[in-house]
């Protein structure tokens, strides 16, 4: 099983020069920490950054630069600010190349639940449906089941959806999966993971073609 | 021409029971303290506050909530206040929760004479329940409307007499969207100069979508998350 470092790590692996990249609350910001050497990304936050650094220092924190996570940041070398209005034209425009988001539920079509359970409190969607209904480029980063051991994979998402047929990749503590026009397709296993595992953990439409290597990690 | 107002008090002038109010900022960054003082003060309640977030508990738009003011939230996220949750789980608040960027978008289309626009976001999902489909280049859209407001309440950090605003950092957020949004923009500044001393190039609000501006008294700015990392 991947813990949550290595899932971010495994995503990381997905970055390519060049790209501007969104990343969500939770494991998607750890995948700052594992930028491949000789790759240069520009991350965005959509409260008007592009170009977000590490935390500051103790004592540097400035109450005017914060994240979409309201957390205080820097500014990267060569970063630009903006309102409101221009970061979701630059997401709903595509012009970011690669979103990292959780989830609560995936379906084997792409479908995406992470923003309502009902009975409970509801905080909000905030920038998550304008974000998966654009980007092209969609990696969810999530565990494969839930506390209870529930498959998060299902066929159809159960919650309140925050997109249709929009997540391209799935990286889990257990797998790496795309989501295909047939299914999630089975790329990698954590190690440790067999694929009877992975199996018996996703209750949507799982492929599995041939020999399933093990995710690899440095 | 004079933009300019003695302070907070008398700048939300003419703000009255049950009207609608855009006000700036991303949780606490960029927020009118001001304003939102002055209006804790006058106790004109009612209010139909668009905003992305509600403040927390003691501070923002947390105030007003506090002191019963507010009658609806339209807002992206709003999860950092629990008299908010209190007073929306007992049914006392209504709460019209919209994705982020459609709530941008809406703003400044007040603003710029676009009554409605197609986006995607929020199709396929309860977002979209009772609103027009349209599909363009392949793709489903939804019909979002802009959104109306009496007043908008912004911050800047240098204003001139003309109502030229300039922000600093991401307080920017969505000040610039609501200044072109609301009927009667009321911005207040940290600096307030003379016109001439701020760089027209480095202009992010042009003075025309201001009707009001003042310095505010006192800055707190409060940090949400202080998050830091140590120097070894």
């Amino acid at each position: 099983m991947l813990n949550r470092n290595e899932i971010a790590q495994r995503i990381a692996q997905e970055l390519r020069d060049g790209w501007y990249v969104n990343l969500g609350i939770g494991i998607p910001t750890l995948v700052a920490n594992y930028i491949p050497e000789g790759i240069s990304v520009v991350f965005q936050s959509e409260n008007g950054i592009l170009g977000m650094g590490p935390f500051p220092y103790e004592g540097e924190e400035d109450a005017d630069l914060i994240n979409a996570g309201k957390q205080t940041i820097t500014a990267m070398p060569g970063a630009s600010i903006f309102d409101s209005a221009t970061s979701f034209a630059m997401i709903r425009g595509k012009h970011i190349q690669l979103t990292v988001l959780g989830a609560m539920e995936v379906s084997e079509t792409g479908d995406i639940a992470n923003w309502k359970i009902p009975g409970k409190l509801v905080k909000g969607m905030g920038g998550a449906m304008d974000l998966v209904a654009s980007a092209d480029n969609i990696i969810v980063a999530m565990n494969h089941t839930d506390k209870r051991g529930n498959s998060k994979l299902l066929k159809n998402c159960t919650l309140p959806l925050t997109g249709v047929r929009c997540v391209k990749k799935i990286v889990t503590n257990m797998a790496v999966l795309d989501v295909t026009p047939n299914g999630f397709k089975l790329l990698e296993r954590a190690p440790g993971v067999s694929v009877e595992d992975i199996q018996k953990a996703t209750a949507g439409k799982l492929i599995i073609e041939g020999e399933i290597p093990e995710i690899t990690i440095n | 021409m004079n933009k300019v107002v003695k302070n907070a008090e008398e700048a939300i002038q003419g703000i009255k029971d049950d009207m609608t109010l855009m006000v700036g900022g991303f949780g606490l960054c960029g927020i009118p303290e001001n304003c939102i003082t002055a209006l804790v003060k006058s106790g004109i309640k009612g209010l139909t506050c668009i905003s992305n977030n509600a403040g927390v508990d003691n501070f923002g738009l947390g105030l007003l909530l506090q002191n019963r003011q507010i009658r609806k939230m339209i807002s992206s996220y709003v999860g950092e206040n629990a008299e908010f949750a209190r007073q929306m789980l007992k049914g006392e608040l209504e709460v019209d929760l919209i994705p982020q960027g459609s709530l941008a978008a809406r703003c400044q289309a007040a603003g710029m004479g676009v009554p409605a626009f197609f986006t995607p976001a929020g199709y396929g999902t309860e977002v979209a329940e009772g609103k027009e489909v349209r599909w363009f280049n392949g793709k489903p859209h939804i019909l979002e409307a802009a959104l109306e407001a009496d007043f908008a309440l912004v911050k800047a950090w240098k204003g001139d007499r003309f109502g030229n605003l300039i922000y600093k950092g991401t307080a920017r957020n969505f000040n610039p969207a609501m200044a072109m949004g609301g009927k009667i923009t009321i911005a207040e500044v940290e600096e307030l100069v003379e016109p001439g001393v701020l760089d027209p190039n480095f202009i992010h609000t042009p003075g025309v979508f201001v009707q009001r501006i003042f310095q505010g008294e006192v800055y707190e700015k409060r940090i949400e998350q202080r998050t830091v990392r140590s120097k070894n």
